[in-house]
């Protein structure tokens, strides 16, 4: 079991408010990302339900049993932290070992989970080692496997993935995101990258300032954002917001359109531009765009698509997926 | 990025180097030279001395007068037993200022680095009283108390500068493991922090080591260390050249070994972390 | 990292060190200060009455006074002087390329090692003594009268002592520093076209600053209570020559029982001691950060 409840969650730093006041409702078995620019409080909540800070005011439940005042010990989380935190001076085995010596279990038991969690993370071969002679993915394994063998409640990850590199990451997204499918165990999961956040999670927290902007499924903030703030976080390249007469025609304040829900053409259109910086990736072309009156936008295209700096294009953005916001940045 | 440089420039600099290190080490190595010889030899001209014949008559004579091994053990317990004491004490202390830092953490660190300079003779008389009247003069344990004071302050600055350098995650870890305050301690920071530890221990061996103003104001005979001992030959009688190069030569001996060990970290140490 | 929980565990977990430091600082301290209040003679026990500001004034007043602030101030900043400007120059050489460097730095950092009673010892006796010591033969040789250093010119030959020790020290200390200087740094430097004395007054000598600081700040802790290089040499003589506070006031109270003098001789130097301390601290609170 793992459901987690913040009610009316508040942290202050001295005079710092860092969460203003905060609800949140996380389901069994779900896999939730918490997703912001750096700053936006997303660390800090995860570190209130973890338990190493404490809330200024405000509850979190778990599993419905009052946890604010719980020691970290006693919340039965699991977490993975951005350095690994692995103990240096421990092999592999014990490192994976330790949460359950500290909860005092038999050996036998201990030795049939440590090999188990190893099996699954294909670290069998480099039990006997310490964190210094395992290779990046590897440490992060072993980070894993010392959250799963507690059996946790729910797991959280603290960017897990910032320090491998890039290729690396994709893989351990997937190996996460299988992981999840096959403990179907809570997880939530910070990141500043809303390619990790779109791809992995069952539901997203948008946060910033410390405040929740939108909660809902990856293609739900996609299709649907509730207000600039995520509208401009959410996909990538950017969506590309108009302010002005532009979106005045649309009876809004701003108007927001996806670089891939922009037609392009040489002869006819909505908007008349001259193409400055092309960016050529093979299967996609990301063209900006210099329309008069507007800021540059952005285009998406497919890869063959020949224009060169200074070409005149027309662009038409497509009526359906026009995204209208007020003048207090909420969606119409 | 090494630069290549001219031979001549390097033997210039080796000669010079050599030189000045010969001639800051030479009492060091003159007195060592001279334990060796004869007491009618020591005192002959620096050149007939070098030639004359060696003895280890010295070391025998000093045993016998002056009962070197018990001096020598009472300098072993005093110094690492203060520097044992002033760790249990700092550990946790550092742990805390460490990891668990406070708007007032540094002004505590900066008020114990103060309590180094209040000078010894300001508290020479009430001490020596208070020893007086609780028969703790010329005892071991008495000085293994004032020696653990002494030195806290440079052991818990030391113990800092080292546990900063242990990231707050892998302790966060612990605890999310669920390793109370006590294993955390002990089986986390701890041996994370064993060279630092380490030197700490080494370091503070050597002051306490060499500490003279308590051990000679609070000892006379049956505590007293290594630094009374020397110090008792400093009214001479008759030939003892020899003798007093022997007595030195064994006093410092094995803190000179342990120094050289330790000098990497010394420097750390000695500047409070100041100096890396 | 700061829970209720763990900043309660804080706060037990350094007390014990605190409370232990506290009443080292404040227990015997306070009873100095009683003392200092006193007649108290330790060879009159029983006859202990107040007698006001009398140890102060008599402490003060006395010639040796003066003569020991001078001999404390004399004794610090020469060692200083001659500590930090020698183990500057040493520093700059031994941080260039020779043979044997790590030979070299043990025989160099040595004298630090050797407690103060054994160097003080074979510094009078088998240097600089007039008849029987190195200086005296080495003088003889060259036909010359030997120099009665202890007698002759007891403070500077203790400072020579005392230096001697903590050369070692200072010059570890700045040769560490020349070390940890940024290699890329001083690059940018040449490029930049500063040449190799710009180089060192504008990237070096900044950068041992701190390092300078750090040696005057530790060795000033240890030099102002010199004491036995002091006891086993000349025992302050002749007359107050060598003296310094410390020794004053060991000489005080525990050679002539003075307890009320003494005590006021030792608030005197903690006085002395925190104005200097005062200095210091504003000093390495710059350059320390904690």
């Amino acid at each position: 079991m793992g459901k987690i409840t913040l009610r009316n969650v508040q942290k202050r730093f001295g005079e710092a408010v860092v969460i203003p006041s905060l609800d949140l409702d996380i389901e069994d078995g779900e896999f939730v990302v918490f997703v912001g620019p750096s700053g936006c409080g997303k660390s800090t909540l995860l570190r209130l339900i973890a338990g190493l800070e404490d809330v200024s005011d405000g509850q979190i439940m778990i599993d419905g049993r009052d946890a604010t005042e719980m020691p970290p010990a006693k919340r039965g989380l699991a977490m993975v932290f951005q350095s690994y935190a692995l103990y240096p001076h421990m092999t592999v085995k014990k490192n994976i070992a330790f949460p359950l010596r500290m909860a005092k279990m038999e050996p036998q038991e201990i030795e049939r989970r440590v090999s188990n969690a190893a099996k699954i993370l294909n670290l069998t071969n480099y039990l006997d080692r310490r964190p210094g002679q395992l290779s990046g993915g590897q440490r992060q394994r072993v980070a894993i496997g010392r959250a799963i063998v507690r059996e946790p409640a729910a797991f959280l990850f603290d960017e897990p993935l910032s320090n491998l590199d890039a290729a690396l990451r994709v893989n351990m997204r997937l190996e996460i995101t299988e992981l999840h499918q096959s403990l179907e165990t809570t997880m939530i999961y910070v990141t500043h990258d809303q390619v990790e956040a779109m791809t992995m999670a069952d539901k997203i927290v948008v946060l910033n300032a410390g405040r929740i902007e939108q909660v809902g499924s990856p293609l739900t903030l996609y299709r649907n954002p509730a207000n600039l703030f995520v509208a401009g976080f959410i996909g990538s390249p950017k969506m590309n917001l108009i302010e002005g007469p532009e979106a005045a025609k649309h009876g809004a304040t701003t108007i927001g359109i996806r670089p891939e829900h922009i037609d392009l053409s040489r002869e006819t259109g909505a908007w008349q531009g001259e193409v400055g910086v092309s960016e050529h990736l093979g299967s996609d072309t990301f063209l900006h765009v210099h329309v008069a009156g507007m800021p540059t936008l952005t285009v998406r295209t497919g890869g063959e698509f020949g224009v060169h700096h200074g070409d005149r294009v027309w662009l038409t953005p497509q009526a359906d997926k026009i995204h209208r916001f007020g003048a207090d940045g909420k969606a119409l | 990025m090494s630069r290549r440089t001219s031979a001549s420039r390097t033997l210039i600099v080796t000669l010079a180097a050599w030189t000045i290190a010969f001639l800051i080490f030479f009492p060091i190595l003159w007195t060592v030279l001279m334990s060796f010889k004869s007491e009618g030899d020591a005192i002959k001209a620096p050149f007939a001395m070098l030639f004359s014949d060696w003895t280890l008559q010295s070391y025998a004579d000093v045993q016998e007068r002056s009962n070197y091994a018990r001096h020598f053990m009472n300098s072993v317990v005093i110094s690492l037993g203060s520097t044992l004491v002033a760790l249990v004490i700092a550990i946790p202390a550092a742990w805390a200022m460490a990891f668990v830092p406070g708007r007032r953490t540094k002004d505590v660190l900066m008020w114990m680095l103060s309590t180094k300079m209040m000078p010894a003779v300001g508290v020479l008389i009430p001490l020596y009283l208070i020893f007086r009247d609780t028969g703790l003069l010329d005892t071991r344990i008495g000085l293994v108390i004032v020696l653990t004071l002494i030195n806290l302050p440079i052991v818990v600055w030391m113990l800092y500068t080292y546990f900063k350098e242990i990231p707050g995650e892998i302790l966060e870890a612990a605890r999310m493991d669920g390793a109370t305050l006590g294993s955390e301690i002990l089986y986390i920071l701890t041996p994370m922090a064993v060279p630092g530890i380490a030197s700490t221990l080494l370091l503070n061996v050597i002051l306490a080591w060499n500490e003279a103003f308590w051990t000679l104001q609070l000892t006379t005979s049956r505590a007293a260390p290594l630094t009374q001992f020397i110090a008792s030959y400093s009214s001479p009688e008759g030939l003892f050249y020899a003798k007093l190069s022997a007595a030195s030569t064994m006093a410092i001996a094995p803190i000179l070994i342990l120094g050289w060990f330790s000098q990497k970290q010394l420097v750390r140490g000695l500047t409070f972390g100041a100096v890396k | 990292m700061a829970t209720q929980h763990s900043k309660t565990a804080a706060r037990l977990m350094i007390s014990p060190a605190v409370i232990l430091l506290f009443l080292w600082m404040i227990v015997p301290l306070s009873m100095t200060l009683y003392f200092s209040f006193l007649r108290y003679n330790l060879l009159m026990p029983g006859m202990e009455s107040f007698t006001g500001w009398d140890n102060y004034y008599y402490f003060l007043t006395d010639p040796a006074f003066s003569a020991a602030l001078t001999n404390t101030i004399l004794l610090v900043v020469g060692v200083l002087v001659i500590t930090v400007v020698g183990g500057v120059l040493l520093a700059l050489l031994l941080d260039q390329p020779f043979w044997g460097q790590g030979i070299v730095r043990v025989l160099v950092i040595a004298p630090f090692f050797v407690m103060p009673t054994v160097s003080a010892l074979v510094w009078k006796n088998m240097f600089m003594n007039p008849v029987n010591g190195m200086f005296a033969h080495i003088a003889r040789g060259l036909g010359l009268q030997p120099f009665d250093f202890l007698s002759q010119a007891p403070l500077a030959s203790i400072i020579g002592i005392v230096a001697w020790q903590w050369l070692p020290f200072a010059t570890l200390i700045l040769l560490t520093a020349l070390q940890s200087l940024d290699r890329e740094q001083m690059e940018a430097a040449e490029m930049d076209g500063a040449s190799a004395l710009d180089r060192f007054l504008h990237i070096t000598v900044p950068h041992l600053t701190r390092a300078i600081t750090v040696v005057v700040l530790i060795q000033t802790i240890f030099l102002l209570g010199v004491f036995a290089e002091i006891l086993v040499t000349t025992n302050g003589g002749p007359g107050t020559a060598s003296t310094n506070i410390t020794y004053l006031v060991y000489a005080q109270s525990l050679l002539n029982y003075d307890v009320g003098g003494g005590s006021a001789g030792g608030i005197v130097a903690v006085v002395l001691a925190n104005i200097v301390a005062i200095f210091l601290m504003r000093m390495i609170g710059k350059n320390l950060d904690a």
